[in-house]
């Protein structure tokens, strides 16, 4: 099976990985606590395309996403990465 | 509301299992005998209605506590079972704790080293803050290995499987195990392992779950009631306590007499039923059980499920005081922010006045006046109901007693007042689908019975007056009449947050009217002028125009003087639609380019594009320039300018608007004779093969496709031919191109032809085997053998054209039945869902918990309902209102 880069796909948003050092300042921009940002799965593919290039990522790190959305052109957001359950 | 007198409060739950003991400990009689009352009518000692389990008779007093019917909470009793029964809420449990323990020794079936691994696992976990369900399915995995394991690995016993037949029979090899041997085998289980089946052993103990001592709840559960005619009907829990007592004692007697084993397992099983259906009357794959008039028992289960359970009946919803209901009519002389109340419910309804130094004169004067006071001239004063004194007693207002209370009431009181011209109220018609269906309107006291508003007001509530009923709420507080008239009242709810254009404007006749006022501008007379204004609030007169030395008055001008000055707008009315001209300023054949500079009306026809629900460009623009004020009165001057001036001018509709000339009906007959022709040629050349197939379809489809569309232009062009002859002289014609009511498309099946009738987008075809009716040949495909109707409305159809239709309406009858039961579902759970998200000041959508669900609201932070139609902001506009047409 021929490996492919999941992130390049037309379809898949933009992930990016937020350095450990501008966690905290993301955070107080939003004004949140970590647990209740949005999560993702360790386990997903684009998790697993990130690991590809930054090497293994631990549950609590975070992931910044930008994606189309209809109403706001671009829409920017953020998730905590944890580990799965099954 | 008072947190200071809180008696108690909940600091944690804990959920665990009853054990018999326990059961026995907490109950306060033991109930041996299956009947309720004496003759006497007399609660039998041991029986059912025991004293001991509470008071509902007033007279009576508790045996437990010595209260009496409000003192006494009710005590629990309980059954001695003869036989252990299996409980049929912890079936499940049962099962995996059977599959996976040992049947021999007890122990779960997992080696030493998985006992110690997942121990430790399970240890991590907090059984108070982890997600149920992840806590669920961890489990779950674990006891998965168990069950699959066959031999011990403890005492290297063989467990075979366990086969669960359903919904209480559990066999082993074919053979039952009795709920005796299942509790036998649960006892075994050492508290050690209990906890990879998910249970506390300091709660629970497994064998707890097969019962051999029956709570039995407290009479003020399950009150008897008398009937009028003296006779005691017992509640169905009772009746279902009754069975479970008379089939143990019967098992009892027949174990203990030693009769055949046959008998005494028929009466188990029965005890089973009883004690299965007292839980849960709906168990899948058992009969429910009946009263004898043949109603299903409303047992446990059926208690607390469903729509009509005590959660969704009666902890999520509610009863409420202070609201009436009644059928709804029209009154176009109100005030779209008004309602009319009926005298009978105003007099019902009551608003408290809690009195102070300022009011406490004025409230004395009206305590005077009793409940049902009346001016002089006999019309409607607001009365006093209630006061309601400092200690919470209620004192009825009564024209005997009014002047002795009129004295007593002080500072501190409450007085509850009748409805009076003003009071704010909430008005909701069902189904309530969307805010606009719940407005708050002032109360206008009207004679009559029923609740009158203004037309404007059905879109939102979509109401009409073929007998809807609506509900009325009279609000209590200060602080929620305040929220009610800052963003509930019908004013602040014109533009809606679904599309961001207003969902409130005129309709029907109010339409026709003002298009029949502004088309091509017509003149009327100082006298006719006068009679039209009289029915606006306006004080000015337009500027007359002055022939043989007589004024006449514009209707452009008549209705500009209800536009607010300043008011600037530039659109394509709704007449515009099918109209054949091009539409532009320059085009004047049509009238249909509207142009208002600076409050007056220059040019165009106001009509639905104008002032119409879902599109209302004016109401629009006066709401976001002027405010929700001016745009409600705008709203009442149209309907009153739009009643005034058709009621004048008169309107009338009939048949004889359909009526075209011979040579128009000859040739739609001519050109339904062609398309005949053709439809008979694709037929022929799809028989002989000849037919040229379209990509992506089969033959057949092929066929079925070009018919649909000769069909489809032969209706459109007789349509054409039809409105022809009709123009905008024709009030079917007006209403249709104002927007006011039917489509052109409609005239044209009154006047030119129906057309194909369709099911599911086909031409029909179900029926009679390869045929639509016996009249038919089999497999005719013409047209007239597969719903095609070349008659009019007006001309009449003939009777397989008459069927047709008929199948063709059912369609769209069954469509409104089952798409309105399944977006009610959706609707539903939608609401579940979103219930308690909630936007911020920073415009954050969160849960209660905190969770981010968007990080601005609908990821640009726009409010819909301040949108213009979905748009941020229409700049066009905004250039064109500060600066005109300047290029």
């Amino acid at each position: 099976m021929s490996k492919f880069n999941v992130l390049e796909h037309e379809i898949v948003p933009e992930h990016h990985l937020v350095p450990v050092d501008e966690e905290m300042s993301v955070l107080k921009k939003l004004n949140i606590a970590r647990d209740n940002l949005p999560k993702i799965s360790i386990n997903d593919p684009a998790i697993k395309a990130l690991e590809e290039i930054h090497g293994k990522l631990e549950p609590g790190r975070i992931i910044k996403i930008i994606r189309k959305s209809p109403t706001a052109g671009y829409y920017e957001y953020y998730r905590v990465v944890v580990k799965s359950v099954i | 509301m008072n947190f200071n007198n809180v008696s108690k409060r909940i600091e944690k739950i804990k959920f665990a299992l009853l054990s018999p003991d326990e059961i026995r400990k907490m109950s306060q009689v033991r109930v041996i005998t299956p009947d309720t009352y004496d003759d006497d009518g007399y609660p039998i000692e041991r029986g059912l209605m025991d004293l001991h389990m509470g008071v509902i008779e007033p007279g009576l007093k508790c045996a437990t506590c010595g209260g009496k019917v409000d003192e006494c909470p009710g005590h629990f009793g309980h059954i001695e079972l003869a036989m252990p029964v299996v409980h049929i809420g912890f079936i499940k449990e049962i099962k995996t704790m059977l599959d996976s323990s040992c049947k021999a020794c007890g122990r779960v079936k997992l080696t030493d080293d998985e006992v110690n691994t997942y121990r430790k696992t399970i240890n991590n976990m907090n059984f108070e803050s982890d997600d149920p369900e992840i806590i669920d399915l961890s489990l779950k995995k674990i006891t998965e290995i168990a069950v699959q394991r066959t031999i011990c690995p403890h005492c290297s016993a063989e467990s075979p499987k366990v086969i669960l037949d359903k919904p209480t029979t559990f066999r082993e090899g074919g053979i039952k195990i009795t709920p005796k041997e299942i509790r036998e085998r649960l006892e075994r289980i050492p508290d050690n392992d209990l906890l990879f089946f998910g249970l506390n052993m300091s709660a629970a103990r497994p064998e707890w779950m097969i019962l051999t001592a029956l709570p039995v709840p407290p009479i003020d559960v399950r009150p008897s009631i008398t009937l009028e005619t003296g006779e005691r009907s017992e509640d169905d829990l009772t009746h279902k306590l009754v069975d479970i007592i008379r089939i143990s004692q019967r098992l009892r007697e027949s174990r203990d007499n030693g009769s055949p084993q046959l008998i005494i397992e028929d009466l188990w099983d029965l005890l089973q039923y009883h004690t299965t259906t007292y839980f849960d009357n709906q168990t899948a794959g058992i009969p429910p059980a009946r009263h004898r008039s043949g109603r299903a028992l409303k047992t446990l289960v059926q208690r607390l499920k469903g729509k009509e359970g005590r959660f969704r009946a009666n902890l999520s919803g509610k009863r409420v005081n202070f609201s009436s209901r009644s059928v709804i009519s029209p009154e176009p002389f109100l005030s779209m922010n008004e309602v009319g109340i009926p005298e009978i419910a105003a007099r019902e309804l009551t608003v408290p006045v809690l009195v102070n130094s300022f009011n406490v004169d004025k409230m004395k004067e009206w305590i005077k006046r009793g409940s049902t006071p009346r001016t002089p001239a006999g019309k409607y004063l607001a009365g006093i109901n209630y006061l309601i004194r400092p200690d919470g007693r209620r004192i009825k207002i009564t024209d005997q007693n009014a002047e002795i209370n009129s004295d007593r009431v002080d500072i501190g009181w409450t007085v509850e007042r009748q409805m009076t011209e003003g009071d704010i109220v909430l008005f909701n018609r069902q189904p309530s689908l969307h805010r606009m269906s719940m407005m708050a309107h002032t109360v206008r006291v009207l004679p009559g019975l029923t609740f009158r508003f203004n037309l404007s007001d059905c879109t939102p509530y979509n109401a009409d007056f073929d007998g809807d009923e609506m509900n009325l709420h009279v609000i209590q507080s200060e602080e929620s009449r305040a929220e009610a008239r800052i963003i509930m009242k019908v004013q602040e709810q014109i533009l809606s947050p679904r599309f961001g254009g207003p969902i409130i404007g005129a309709i029907h006749d109010h339409i026709t009217s003002l298009f029949l006022l502004t088309h091509n501008n017509p003149l009327y007379t100082e006298g006719e002028t006068l009679h039209i204004i009289s029915y606006i609030d306006v004080n000015k007169l337009p500027e007359p125009e002055i022939k043989d030395n007589k004024k006449y008055y514009h209707g452009r001008d008549i209705f500009s003087l209800i536009l607010p000055e300043g008011l600037n707008a530039k659109f394509k009315s709704h007449l515009c639609s099918g109209s054949r001209g091009k539409c532009e300023y320059e085009d004047t054949i049509e009238d249909s380019y509207v142009v208002i500079n600076n409050g007056k009306l220059i040019h165009g026809t106001i009509d639905d594009e104008s002032v119409g629900p879902f599109s209302g460009v004016i109401v629009d623009k006066i709401f976001r320039k002027f405010g929700p004020e001016a745009a409600s009165k705008f709203v009442d001057n149209v309907t009153r300018l739009a009643v005034g001036f058709l009621s004048y001018r008169g309107f009338s509709t009939g048949i004889k608007d359909y009526d075209i000339p011979k040579d128009a009906i000859s040739r739609i007959e001519e050109i339904s004779n062609e398309t005949l022709e053709k439809i008979n040629k694709l037929v022929d050349a799809f028989r002989s093969g000849q037919l040229q197939q379209l990509p992506g379809r089969s033959i057949e489809d092929t066929l079925e496709v070009e018919i649909l569309s000769e069909t489809g232009s032969v209706r459109d062009e007789s349509g054409k031919i039809a409105s022809s002859y009709l123009g905008l002289n024709d009030p079917s014609v007006i209403m249709a191109r104002s927007g006011a009511r039917a489509k052109m498309l409609n005239i044209a099946e009154v006047a030119g032809m129906v057309g194909q009738q369709s099911v599911r987008g086909g031409r029909l075809n179900r029926g009679y085997a390869n045929r639509t009716l016996s009249h038919f040949k089999e497999n005719d495909l013409s047209a007239y053998a597969r719903g095609f109707i070349k008659s009019s409305y007006r001309s009449g159809l003939n009777p397989t054209e008459y069927f047709f239709h008929s199948i063709g309406g059912r369609e769209g009858l069954v469509d409104i039945a089952v798409r309105t039961s399944r977006s009610g579902y959706m609707q539903r759970r939608l609401i579940n869902a979103f219930e308690d998200l909630k936007v911020d000041d920073e415009r954050r959508v969160q849960d209660t918990v905190g969770s981010m669900v968007q990080f601005k609201y609908g990821e640009d932070g726009i409010d819909p309902t301040r949108s213009d139609e979905g748009e941020t902001v229409d700049v066009d506009y905004v250039a064109y209102d500060e600066f005109g047409d300047e290029k």
